[in-house]
């Protein structure tokens, strides 16, 4: 299982998943109503660190986060 | 990098800095201020940040100012901040001053687009997220 969290406005709890990559992450938030209308305008970290890879493996215990846009300052 | 619940107190940081690095023998100090204008009848801004991911994206920058011989500082309030008081401060320590003219440009300028903050107006209490305000950070889109 991985865990999905939902940074700043997207203001949603943290949900968990079966998922091989983060591709598989992508098209199980695509079936949820209320975080598919963010993800085209968000970034995403795995543990911490930014990603930009799809094809990027997952392993049991891995934390997804999802960035909607920010402004800082 | 500094993080404060509320507005923060610019002079007690810029002053504490200034001494930090007296004996550096930098050249060039170039502090920048953030502070909250009154518009849009709002009453403060509010923030929320992911520090995890802050920490890593300032880490980067104090890497890529070593390889030019510069520090940079900064801090940044979490929570609500009243308008005319400051959310943000930054400052570049270089030997001479093109280096720090130059990279505290480039770093403010990323830190809008690529710190994770969240910025909300406050309008009669109630947190409004500056939607139109917010730039997506690079690499936007992955999971869409």
């Amino acid at each position: 299982m991985v865990k999905v969290e939902f940074l700043g406005p997207i203001g949603k709890a943290p949900v968990e998943m079966e998922a091989k990559t983060l591709a598989d992450v992508a098209d199980k938030l695509k079936e949820d109503g209320t975080v598919k209308e963010w993800l085209p305008k968000c970034a995403v970290a795995l543990n911490d660190t930014m990603v930009s890879d799809l094809n990027t493996p997952l392993k049991d215990g891995d934390r997804i986060s999802v960035l909607p846009p920010v402004c800082g300052g | 990098m500094e993080l404060y619940n509320g507005p923060l107190d610019v002079k007690e940081i810029f002053g504490r800095w200034l001494d930090e690095e007296a004996e550096s023998n930098y050249g060039a100090y170039i502090p920048f201020v953030g502070t909250i204008r009154a518009e849009d009848g709002i009453e403060a801004l509010s923030f929320d940040i992911y520090e995890p991911v802050l920490r890593n994206w300032f880490d980067a920058w104090q890497q890529r100012a070593k390889e030019r011989g510069a520090v940079v500082k900064m801090a940044h309030s979490i929570g609500d901040v009243p308008v005319h008081t400051s959310s943000y401060v930054s400052a570049v320590f270089s030997p001479k001053r093109r280096v720090a003219l130059e990279l505290i440009e480039e770093f403010v300028e990323d830190f809008k687009a690529n710190a994770p903050i969240w910025k909300y107006d406050v309008k009669n209490g109630e947190r409004i997220y500056a939607e139109d305000r917010s730039t997506p950070m690079d690499g936007s889109g992955l999971l869409a």
